[in-house]
C-alpha cells in the first residue's frame, strides 16, 4: 500500500478498485496532511473538508454497490478559488467576491464531482489570476513548501503549493499567461495548459477570456492526462469550448520518443538562471538519448509575446472585470449616487495589481490608442501563431525552460511589476497561440537547490504528443524529490 | 502608479519597430465564427437564486441608488 498523502492519483484510484482502501481513509489522510501544512503554506482559502468526507462516504457507498462513477470515484481533489463552486465562497483571490456564493458549478468543477471526486476545498491565487507569485492575493501569499520564505509561483500558486505539500494528489488551476505551469515548476510538479477550448471556461471566473484556460496540476503526466480527459470535451455552456472528439491520450503515452523531432528555440536558448540553464541543457541529452532529434529553431517574434501579452489580457480584463459594479453581487460600499457607488466599490474592492491592468487596458483600448496598441498586439499575436505553425512543419514539439528563475524570496519581485512580468516570458506566446503546453519538472538547481521545470509544447490539440514526449522525459528522470516541509 | 504604468507601457512600445503593415489581427486563438445551438427553452436560475447574491434587492429587483431625478 502506497503512502495515501504521496500517492499519485492513479495510484490512489488503484487501491480503491482494489478495495485495499476507503475513500473516507484517503480523505481523511489528505485532510490530516493539508491541516498540518497549511499554516505554513497558506494554500487554502476555503477548505471543505467536512463535505470531501461526505462525499467520501457517498463514494464508498457506491463503490460497495458495483456503481463507481469512474476511475477516479473516491479520489479527492481541490480547485482553484477561480473555479465557481455551487454554495461554497468562490473569490478568485478577491475582496470584491469576499461574501460571493455562486449559484451553480463550474462545468470543471462539475465534470469532476459527476466523476465523484470528492472537493477538499478552493485554494489561493492572485486576485483575478492577475500576478506570478500569489502576492497579489487579496487573502496574503501562499508559500512554496520547498523554501517558506519563497513563492509557490502564480496565479494558481494556492494549488501547487498544496498538491507539491502532499495536501492533495491534484488540483485544478488557470492558465492565462502561464499560470499553471510556472507555478507547476516552481513546486517542482507538472502543470499542463491543454488547447485552448479543450476544456470549457463556463464557470471559470473571467480574466482574459481569448487566453484562459483550465489546466490539470498533477505529481505525474499520467495523472495531468487522466484529469485532462475527466473534464475536456464540448459544452454547450461556453461557445469557445471545442466540440471536435478529444482522443484518448493515455493510451500510448508510453510509446516513447524515438525519432521525435523536438526544437530549441533559439531566442530563447539563454537568459536564464545559470542553475536553470544547466539544466535545460542537461534536459536537451536527455531527450537526445531517448531518441528524440534535437534541432535549432527560430521564433524570431516570440521576444515580442511579453509586450503584446501585457496590452491583450488588460484589455480584456478591463472588459471582463467592468461586471463587478455593485449591483448583483459582489461587495458594494455605498455612495450618494450610482456612479459614486461603482467607482468606491471598486476602489475598495480591487488590489493594485488589478486596478494597474484595468488601467492599462482600458487606455490600449481608447480612441486614438486603440490601433498602436491593442490592434498592433493583435496583429504580434498572429504573427506569433504563424510563425509557430511554421515550426510545427519541421518539429513534433518545441521546448523551453519554462521559467527564467527557480523560486523567487517573497517581496523580491512586488515593487516592479514589468520584472514580475517577465517570469512569462517562455510561457505566454504558448497562450497568445492557443496551443498546448507542459511543465515538469527536470530536477533541482545548483543555484539554491530549488525545482526548475521544462517546457515541452505541441501544435494545436496535439496534446497526446506533448503528453507522451512528457512521459518518457519524466520516467527517465525518475524526479521523485518532495518538498521538504 | 503612474511610474509603473510609463514603465509597463514603455515595454510594450517595442512591438511599434514591428512591421505589421499587411498583418491581420488574431482576436481569438481559435478559427469559430457564430457558434450556434438550437433555441430551446432551458432551466435557468429562479428569480430567488439570481437575487441571493445581491448586496440589495427590493420586490424581486436588484436595488440600486436612484439614478434618474424626480422632475
Amino acid at each position: 500500500m502506497p503512502d495515501l498523502v504521496w500517492a499519485s492519483a492513479t495510484e490512489l484510484a488503484g487501491e480503491l478498485v482494489a478495495g485495499n482502501v476507503t475513500s473516507v481513509e484517503v480523505t481523511q489522510a489528505l485532510i490530516d496532511r493539508s491541516r498540518a501544512v497549511d499554516d505554513s503554506i497558506a494554500a487554502y482559502l476555503t477548505p471543505t473538508f467536512d463535505r470531501a468526507l461526505v462525499e467520501a462516504g457517498a463514494a464508498d457507498e457506491r463503490r460497495a454497490r458495483g456503481d463507481a462513477l469512474s476511475a477516479f470515484d473516491g479520489v479527492p481533489i481541490a480547485y482553484k478559488d477561480v473555479f465557481v463552486t455551487r454554495g461554497v465562497r468562490s473569490t478568485s483571490g478577491s475582496k470584491i467576491l469576499d461574501n460571493y456564493l455562486p449559484p451553480y458549478d463550474a462545468t470543471v468543477v462539475a465534470r469532476c464531482s459527476g466523476a465523484g471526486m470528492p472537493m477538499l476545498g478552493k485554494l489561493n491565487m492572485d486576485e483575478f489570476a492577475m500576478g506570478s507569485s500569489t502576492e497579489n492575493s487579496g487573502y496574503g501569499p501562499s508559500r512554496n513548501p520547498w523554501d517558506l520564505e519563497r513563492v509557490p509561483g502564480g496565479s494558481s500558486g494556492g494549488s501547487t503549493a498544496l498538491v507539491a505539500a502532499g495536501g492533495a494528489p491534484w488540483a485544478w488551476g488557470t492558465d492565462t499567461g502561464g499560470s499553471v505551469r510556472q507555478p507547476a515548476s516552481l513546486c517542482g510538479l507538472v502543470g499542463f495548459k491543454p488547447t485552448y477550448g479543450r476544456t470549457s471556461r463556463s464557470g471559470m471566473i473571467a480574466f482574459a477570456s481569448s487566453l484562459d484556460q483550465a489546466g490539470p496540476i498533477t505529481r505525474s503526466v499520467r495523472d495531468a492526462a487522466a484529469l485532462f480527459l475527466v473534464a475536456a470535451g464540448g459544452d454547450p455552456l461556453d461557445s469557445t469550448c471545442l466540440k471536435e472528439e478529444v482522443p484518448n491520450v493515455l493510451e500510448g503515452i508510453d510509446r516513447g520518443i524515438e525519432g521525435m523531432r523536438i526544437g530549441v528555440v533559439r531566442e530563447f536558448r539563454e537568459g536564464s538562471q545559470p542553475g536553470v540553464q544547466t539544466l535545460f541543457e542537461e534536459s536537451l541529452t536527455r531527450l537526445e538519448k531517448l531518441g528524440a532529434r534535437i534541432e535549432e529553431v527560430s521564433l524570431p517574434s516570440f521576444e515580442h509575446g511579453i509586450s503584446a501579452y501585457y496590452l491583450i489580457a488588460p484589455a480584456e480584463c478591463s472588459s471582463n472585470l467592468a461586471r463587478y459594479d455593485g449591483v448583483r453581487y459582489g461587495a458594494r460600499v455605498d455612495g450618494d449616487d450610482i456612479v459614486q457607488m461603482t467607482s468606491r466599490t471598486r476602489a475598495q474592492g480591487f488590489g493594485p495589481e488589478v486596478k494597474r491592468r484595468v488601467m492599462l487596458g482600458t487606455y490600449a483600448l481608447s480612441a486614438g490608442y486603440y490601433d498602436a496598441y491593442y490592434g498592433k498586439a493583435q496583429k504580434v499575436r498572429t504573427l506569433i501563431s504563424r510563425e509557430l505553425e511554421g515550426v510545427f512543419g519541421s518539429v513534433d514539439l518545441i521546448v523551453t525552460p519554462t521559467s527564467p528563475s527557480t523560486a523567487f524570496k517573497i517581496g523580491e519581485k512586488t515593487q516592479d511589476p514589468l520584472e514580475m512580468y517577465l517570469n512569462d516570458i517562455f510561457t505566454v506566446p504558448l497562450n497568445l497561440s492557443g496551443t498546448p503546453a507542459i511543465s515538469i519538472p527536470c530536477g533541482l538547481s545548483a543555484d539554491d537547490g530549488l525545482p526548475v521545470g521544462l517546457q515541452l509544447a505541441g501544435p494545436s490539440l496535439d496534446e497526446a504528443t506533448v503528453l507522451r514526449a512528457a512521459y518518457a522525459f519524466e520516467q527517465d528522470l525518475g524526479f521523485s524529490e518532495r518538498a521538504p516541509l | 502608479m503612474a511610474h509603473e504604468l510609463t514603465h509597463i507601457l514603455e515595454h510594450a512600445e517595442r512591438i511599434q519597430a514591428l512591421d505589421l503593415e499587411d498583418i491581420e489581427p488574431t482576436s481569438h486563438a481559435l478559427k469559430l465564427t457564430n457558434v450556434l445551438r438550437p433555441d430551446e427553452v432551458r432551466d435557468s436560475l429562479d428569480q430567488d437564486e439570481a437575487l441571493a447574491n445581491a448586496p440589495e434587492a427590493a420586490d424581486g429587483r436588484f436595488k440600486v441608488p436612484r439614478i434618474i431625478e424626480d422632475a
